[in-house]
């Protein structure tokens, strides 16, 4: 279904209030100015095993107005939106550039795009979750974690919902002006089992996309057939033996796989990030910019995207924050680094022709940077299902769901958990392991990817909570990736590594 | 806009419900961030929330719920009223109802928000200026944040709650690079006001670990004493911090449950081999924060309904020992623990502390020495096992001495395991965490740990 964007955000005086900042920032000397109308609605659902713990329907709303003068950013926001406070933030902006010029020796320039006037672009959902009441979503989360616990195995059940909204008017002094309308949604189920030897707990593997609620119904994902099996696979894991640690072949599900993309592809090319502008917080990137073309990131059989279209994607939109149409380009091409993420600025810096679109600002607060697109690994298209890159694995492991991950400054060292570890023997499984982490060097693990998934394997996975920047900002992205068979990876025990 | 009073008056008066707490929080904020040392972004932000909380009577008892707005102009007051009357009563019967508070003023409910902004840096900012070109001509490249905020807060109810605080916070951070990039350093600050910000002395001590990094071994991975500053410990604080909920321990599912007795918590067992003690306290010099709970929705760590109840100091771990867990009123009822509400500052201490980190380096006849932790993330909730990484510099200490730098590594280890594994303490001190920006305003003192896991080698810089 096609949605508009809708008319409450509409009635808002988007136009006079960016005209008016436009206008005034001009008038004052910038060389550029940019406007950011937003409101983004948040809403989480906290349940208790059947009672709601916590639940909170918060929405942002405000302007955020950008300028450049002499070569320097200037950047003030409000939550009052109104074509005087336009003027006084304009203002603002320009006298903190003004301010900012002494203390800047790089002089900003942005690479150009064409100009798109009065565009629109909403994204593909069904049923907005601000209109589904919240009675029932109680009632949804309070039945799923009620099936959990009727099993003899489910001590407590948690679920946590959150459903985010998020409506942005964008104008420049080139001229560009659009309004986008986009919805996302997760939830994650954890079955806990507590006995006088501890606890343990299994969470759902369904990955947050750009739907609406029709993502809680079982037309999406299959809620009803995970929730069954989940007290059963708990059960095993709760009985399963300590992992012996040691190096072992992983086959690695999308719904684990996604996470290690994210950390050590999606952060490493973000090419403001290569060139230094996160050193003091995110970190930088040992995929520098003389690696381009060069670096054999990981074997011949890695092939990997960054876009801003994939269907549902959470990265995915109409034009980015500094007006950039959507896109799609190569990062790793058959093993070798060929591509990074651009904003205007950094694409400006690093000579290239144009941006290709990954400026996005969390709130009207807060400046737009250069954050992830969907970065995603390809999957082999003549490439083995499931069952055919297991049966490959003599002595392995088959991780499923993410759960713990960490990874250097500097996007090398990475250490993984998961939710499920089954054990592979002569190409079967043969029950779970417990206490297993995978710990690597992000070019040695993708060198050794030795089997890629076919298209049947390929699962769109994600977050809504990627962290960067300072003041820190969130963003939600997704990543799409088939299964995928590593040679060798080192395995830790973690009561091991508690000194347990 | 309309002023933060009225909209409480205006809003209590539009709740049809049993009672209305309204939390209004008025935000400002300047702030510089730099790379290479050249200024990359800044900014001036203005933010207000609105938080209606609605306390509604149903058969079987309270229910509450709440909604939270950006800007509420006139005509939005009767929708956002009813719309927390909607949420709760589709929330239902409130586990952890009980009895609001009433008729109690705190502040000066009537003055307007004073607001932060770029002034605040206007000392700052030309010293800036100056190291960079220091920084430029010595060819060190420094790349960091500065930012000021101004919280203002406001408490009003239907009940007669007329609650306000005034909330300044600061920090600075500082990285300098050098060597094409092969040696970096971190220093971070917390600070109130910026007046008392010595960036002189920040950019000294950055020079001083860079130059320590002029000689570098290659060592292992493996267990190692090591001295960990006041940041490190702000660190693994924030994680002991986030595993405090009471109801969690009770139910058997956190790192505080005692194994083998569902329905028991560790409280009252060592922790720490020294006299350590872990504690909030609005009070603290230097560290002023709240002094009345605010809770915009209920969690395992607070309460609406404890809404404006006086926060007074917690003493979470006493004298080495697990000595209380969070507990809103209702949850500290249930489980037959002690009401227990956290505050927005944390400190450590130590009765047997003394002296700075050099002190405590002079301790060392082999070990590490820390700079920061970072990309730290939880493993295993069972044992609060964490993973993360070294930062920003690591140093061989040999004969009570810092020889060179070392490479980084990853690490894991328990925050709760560690307290065991003190085995020194310096002065408790204000400090600045590197990774957990949440928490803000921390106080404690370098420690030296035994054996602490250095599990494989990064060979990030």
């Amino acid at each position: 279904m096609t949605h508009q964007v809708d008319t409450d955000f509409l009635a808002l005086p988007l136009q006079a209030v960016s005209d008016a900042a436009i206008q005034s920032g001009l008038s004052l000397g910038a060389s550029h100015v940019d406007v950011r109308i937003e409101r983004v609605r948040t809403g989480v659902l906290q349940m208790r095993d059947t009672s709601p713990e916590s639940q909170t329907d918060e929405s942002v709303t405000g302007v955020g107005v950008r300028v450049i003068v002499n070569g320097a950013w200037g950047f003030a926001s409000s939550p009052e939106i109104s074509t005087t406070k336009a003027y006084e933030l304009a203002k603002v902006a320009v006298a903190m550039a003004i301010t900012s010029g002494p203390l800047s020796t790089e002089k900003i320039a942005l690479a150009p795009e064409p100009v798109y006037a009065s565009q629109t672009w909403v994204s593909e959902y069904e049923i907005d979750p601000f209109d589904i009441s919240g009675e029932e979503k109680i009632a949804r989360l309070a039945d799923l974690n009620g099936r959990l616990l009727k099993s003899s195995t489910v001590t407590n059940a948690s679920a946590f919902s959150m459903f985010v909204k998020e409506q942005k008017h964008y104008a420049d002094s080139y001229g560009t002006s659009t309004t986008q309308q986009r919805v996302r949604m997760q939830t994650a189920i954890e079955a806990i089992h507590v006995s006088d030897k501890g606890f343990e707990s299994m969470r759902t593997l369904a990955q947050p996309a750009g739907f609406g609620w029709e993502w809680m119904g079982n037309s999406v994902w299959n809620w009803d057939e995970e929730i069954a099996e989940l007290p059963t696979l708990l059960a095993e894991k709760v009985a399963a033996p300590s992992v012996e640690a040691g190096r072992y072949d992983l086959v690695i599900h999308p719904s684990n796989l996604w996470l290690t993309i994210h950390e050590s592809i999606g952060h490493a090319t973000e090419l403001d990030r290569a060139l230094g502008y996160e050193a003091n917080y995110a970190g930088t990137s040992f995929a520098t910019v003389d690696n381009l073309g060069t670096l054999q990131y990981g074997s011949s059989q890695m092939n990997v995207t960054g876009d801003r279209l994939t269907p549902h994607g959470l990265s995915t939109v109409g034009y980015d924050d500094e007006g950039v149409a959507a896109q799609r380009w190569d990062i790793i091409k058959n093993g070798l680094l060929v591509g990074y993420q651009l904003d205007r600025r950094i694409a400006a810096r690093a000579g290239q022709e144009r941006s290709n679109g990954c400026a996005f600002a969390d709130s009207p607060s807060h400046v737009p940077i250069q954050r992830m697109p969907n970065v995603s690994l390809q999957p082999n298209p003549d490439g083995p299902d499931l069952d055919g890159l297991i049966a490959g694995v003599e002595d392995g492991i088959f991780i499923k769901g993410d759960n713990s991950w960490s990874i250097d400054m500097q996007r090398y060292n990475f250490q993984f958990t998961g939710q499920q570890f089954h054990r592979i023997k002569n190409g079967k499984l043969v029950g779970q392991v417990k206490d297993v982490a995978y710990q690597a060097t992000t070019t040695d693990f993708w060198r050794s990817m030795k089997a890629v998934g076919g298209p049947s394997t390929y699962v769109l996975g994600g977050a809504f909570n990627c962290g960067k920047a300072q003041p820190g900002q969130i963003a939600a992205v997704s990543h799409g990736c088939p299964a995928a068979v590593f040679d060798k990876v080192n395995v830790l025990n973690t009561v091991a590594e508690a000194g347990k | 806009m309309i002023a933060p009073q009225e909209l409480i008056e205006r809003i209590t008066r539009a709740a049809d419900y049993e009672d209305c707490i309204v939390i209004v929080e008025a935000k400002t904020q300047a702030n510089l961030r730099w790379a290479s040392s050249t200024l990359t972004t800044n900014g001036v932000i203005a933010e207000q929330s609105v938080t209606v909380i609605a306390f509604v009577s149903l058969p079987g008892g309270m229910a509450a719920g709440s909604v939270t707005r950006t800007n509420i102009e006139l005509d939005e007051i009767a929708d956002i009223a009813k719309a927390a009357g909607v949420a709760a009563r589709a929330a239902g019967v409130a586990e952890d109802q009980a009895p609001l508070l009433t008729n109690t003023e705190v502040g000066s409910w009537s003055a307007p928000h004073i607001a932060t902004g770029p002034d605040v840096f206007k000392t700052f900012a030309p010293q800036l200026g100056e190291v960079f070109k220091k920084s430029q001509s010595d060819s060190i490249e420094l790349f960091g944040y500065a930012e000021h905020t101004h919280t203002t807060t406001w408490i009003g109810s239907k009940g007669g709650l007329r609650l306000r605080h005034d909330q300044p916070a600061g920090r600075l951070e500082m990285t300098g690079k050098s060597d094409n990039r092969n040696r970096s350093t971190w220093e971070g600050r917390a600070t109130r006001d910026f007046s008392d910000v010595d960036l002189i002395g920040v950019d000294a001590a950055i020079r001083q670990r860079l130059e320590w990094q002029s000689r570098s071994n290659r060592i292992d991975a493996g267990r190692y004493q090591t001295v960990a500053p006041s940041g490190v410990m702000a660190d693994m604080l924030a994680y002991l911090l986030w595993a405090s909920p009471a109801r969690d321990a009770a139910e058997g599912r956190s790192v505080f449950a005692k194994t083998g007795q569902v329905g028991r918590t560790r409280i009252g067992e060592q922790l720490a081999k020294l006299p350590i003690n872990i504690f909030s306290n609005p009070n603290y010099k230097g560290l002023e924060c709240n002094p009345f709970n605010v809770a915009t929705s209920s969690s395992a760590y607070s309460s609406v309904f404890d809404n404006g109840l006086p926060q007074e100091q917690w003493d979470f771990v006493k004298n080495g020992h697990l000595n209380s867990l969070l507990a809103p009123r209702a949850i500290s009822e249930a489980n037959g623990l002690p009401y227990a509400m956290g505050g927005d500052n944390v400190i450590m201490t130590s009765p047997e502390s003394s002296g700075d980190i050099n002190s405590l380096i002079a301790k060392v006849k082999s070990g590490l020495l820390l700079t920061t932790v970072w990309y730290v993330r939880m493993v295993d909730p069972v044992t609060n096992l964490l993973t993360g990484l070294t930062r920003d510099g690591v140093y061989q200490v040999k004969d009570g001495e810092v020889i060179g730098a070392v490479n980084n590594f990853r690490w894991n280890e328990s925050p709760v395991e560690l307290l065991g594994r003190i085995s020194a303490v310096g002065n408790t001190e204000i400090t600045a965490t590197r990774e957990v920006e949440d928490l803000e305003r921390t106080a404690a003192p370098a420690v030296i740990f035994e054996d602490f896991n250095m599990s494989t080698v990064s060979q990030a810089n």
